[in-house]
């Protein structure tokens, strides 16, 4: 396929742009085929936030969350993006509803797949209940429409990581793709050393946080499937690649997850830190693995080979 | 209530329902002749991947092998917080219990929640609010961020976020809150017996479409949701 | 917060055709534009609401050297500050007169 010049600028720029450095905006307009992103609920409409107002905070015009549809090499999508850098990217009542209608939408057409670009600390605490109950909907939306055939990814490299209740929306998708410096977990680094200590779990020490929650510890356990290197161009190969992988839901994924899951457990659970887990996987020199290129981490990671292919 | 309390009221003929280390696990018979499930978490217990794993086994092998619905107690503590608990992946077990539970609820596996004593945010996420019916009782205490770390968050004292908090029930700890949001779907009467108000939930059960959003609506605890769902599904079905 | 609105008469019709266009986001130190045509060519208005309090003269000499030097006629801009630096400010204004004079809707 001979490409056309007014493809090729947009591709090298989505090469050499930081997917994590990327505004929400930046990373749709170059993640999807140049010009072909139709936003939902534009910033125009001014649907914003009804409850910052009573703690005197800034809202912004599209509540940190755009959606809305596009192409990926000719084929529709549906996406959301979150800005990580409003609020945390966290969910409120508006930015959560966003994507819950967008889910429901591709649930009952069935043959679309819905990319996520995650980017959040979970729950916008000002809005805690709107909040929490927002990712309890798109959790059920997430599987129903699997339940009908859609392909659901996410993609997890922005600046406030996938946290929290965001954690646990990424576990419900079909397939993940991540970069290094993406995380997934469920509690912040800060939460965990407030509540159980310094000893427990040194926030600051940066290198720990990234080995037990950044994107190659994950890609290494299986918790993504694909690992991207940082640029926008990256992260859209990603997507194509996993929306080709993806096969249909039903019970038996779930029990092979189970069995996935268990047998993690089995195998990593005395382990006391993500070096363990790494050389118990047949990495020589595990603690060199940080320092790893991507493209030379991507060939080790493919070579371990853990991924959520059949369950999950 | 205590635990044993809330079975015996439920299942006044008896249950074979255990506590595990805070993991409720077991089953009983219903009035109407047919079987529950019933799993959960008590002793405000944290949920980790150790105890997440556990239950959702409970779930799966319950789909191939019974009918009838299932019922999630719950008095956790929040997620577990710990280094081992996020380095072997807790999104991923909390996650699959969620997913468990609401594929149940969509192949005829009715799932109900019985908020009972405390929860708090990814455990809340993967037990209560993975069901299709949440009901409360009188004197649980959900939470998805309890008001001490919201003040250090916020950088507001814990009297000024009482004081806001009287005016919204969008961000404070509390079952009335919860319900008026549209999680919680009834609180139930302690002062009568559990067993006939599980018995008239089960013969009403709302149908599994999720409808959480227009409940928060009607209650004026959310009143942009639903309709910004609506408007989004309505324009992306009509992409040609 | 602070709401702060300006209005003003221009010389000269701002360049392109798009409806609207969006840059920046709200953070501290920063600010989102939303600049949107839907005013007579000579006129010019900016609507702030701003996180950083009691700043108005200094927006009113930003604005006014704004508008002096893009002549931004027939657009509306409206702000949402998270307290950003005046150079952030016209940096941000001057990036969404550029991008809604871009070729696009």
């Amino acid at each position: 396929m001979t490409a056309l010049l007014k493809d090729i600028v947009p591709a090298e720029r989505a090469r050499s742009t930081s997917f994590n450095e990327a505004s929400a905006r930046t990373r749709l307009e170059l993640l999807l085929d140049a010009g072909s992103f139709v936003e939902f609920i534009g910033p125009e409409q001014r649907e914003i936030s009804p409850h910052l107002k009573i703690f005197d905070l800034p809202e912004q015009y599209d509540d940190g969350i755009v959606v809305g549809h596009g192409h990926l090499d000719g084929a529709p999508v549906f996406v959301a993006a979150q800005e990580g850098r409003f609020m945390g990217g966290a969910f409120g009542e508006v930015h959560g509803a966003k994507l819950t209608g967008l889910l429901r939408a591709a649930r009952e057409i069935g043959s679309i797949p819905v990319v996520i670009l995650f980017d959040t600390g979970g729950v916008r605490l000002q809005e805690a209940n709107a909040g929490e109950l927002a990712i309890a909907e798109i959790m059920r939306a997430v599987m129903e429409a699997r339940s009908a055939g859609v392909k659901v990814i996410g993609l997890i490299g922005g600046r406030s990581g996938c946290y929290g209740g965001g954690g646990l929306i990424a576990g419900c998708c079909s397939a993940l793709a991540v970069s290094e410096p993406g995380r997934i977990a469920v509690s912040g680094p800060e939460v965990i050393e407030t509540n159980r200590g310094v000893e427990e779990f040194d926030s600051r020490d940066r290198a720990m946080v990234w080995r037990t929650m950044g994107g190659q510890h994950r890609r290494l356990l299986g918790a993504a499937d694909v690992f991207a290197d940082d640029t926008v161009q990256d992260f859209r190969e990603a997507a194509l690649e996993l929306i080709g992988l993806i096969g249909a839901f039903d019970l038996d994924r779930l029990k092979a997850e189970q069995v996935r899951l268990a047998e993690r457990l089995r195998r990593f659970g005395a382990c006391g830190d993500a070096i363990d887990i790494w050389t118990a996987e047949g990495i020589a020199h595990a603690e060199t693995v940080p320092e790893l290129p991507a493209d030379q981490f991507i060939a080790l990671a493919n070579k371990i080979g853990r991924t959520s292919r059949d369950a999950r | 209530m205590t635990l044993d309390d809330i079975l015996a009221s439920l299942f006044p003929d008896g249950h074979q329902i255990g506590n595990d280390g805070g993991v409720i696990a077991g089953a009983a018979t219903l009035r109407s002749g047919g079987r529950m499930l019933v799993i959960g978490v008590a002793d405000r217990t944290a949920l980790g991947v150790d105890e997440a794993i556990i239950l959702s086994g409970h779930v799966l092998e319950s789909i191939d092998r019974d009918a009838g619905p299932i019922l999630v107690l719950v008095d956790s503590d929040s997620q577990r917080m710990s280094k081992r608990d996020e380095l072997l992946g807790l999104n991923e077990f909390l996650a699959h219990l969620a997913k468990v539970l609401i594929h149940a609820d969509m192949h005829g596996r009715p799932t109900i929640g019985l908020l009972y004593g405390h929860s708090a945010a990814g455990a809340l996420l993967a037990t209560g609010l993975a069901t299709r019916v949440l009901v409360g009782l009188p004197g649980a205490e959900p939470a998805v961020m309890d008001l001490p770390s919201m003040a250090k968050v916020t950088k507001l004292s814990i009297e000024a976020l009482d004081e806001k908090a009287k005016s919204t029930p969008v961000f404070a700890p509390g079952l009335s809150n919860l319900e008026q949001m549209g999680a919680v779907h009834m609180i139930w009467s302690d002062a009568a017996p559990l067993a006939g108000q599980l018995e008239a939930l089960l013969a009403d059960l709302p149908t599994a479409r999720d409808q959480r959003d227009a409940l928060g609506k009607e209650r004026c605890g959310r009143p942009k949701a639903a309709d910004i769902a609506e408007r989004v599904r309505d324009l992306a079905l009509q992409i040609p | 917060m602070e709401d702060l609105s300006f209005q003003h008469r221009v010389r000269a019709r701002a360049d392109g055709t798009r409806r609207s266009a969006l840059v920046g986001v709200v953070a501290s130190g920063n600010l989102e534009v939303l600049v949107e045509r839907v005013l007579p060519d000579e006129q010019c208005a900016v609507e702030i609401r701003t996180a950083a309090v009691g700043f108005g003269e200094v927006w009113t000499a930003v604005i006014d050297d704004f508008v002096e030097r893009f002549s931004p006629g027939g657009l509306k801009f409206s702000i949402n500050d998270g307290g950003a630096r005046p150079d952030t400010v016209s940096l941000r204004l001057a990036q969404a007169v550029r991008l809604i004079a871009e070729k696009g809707r």
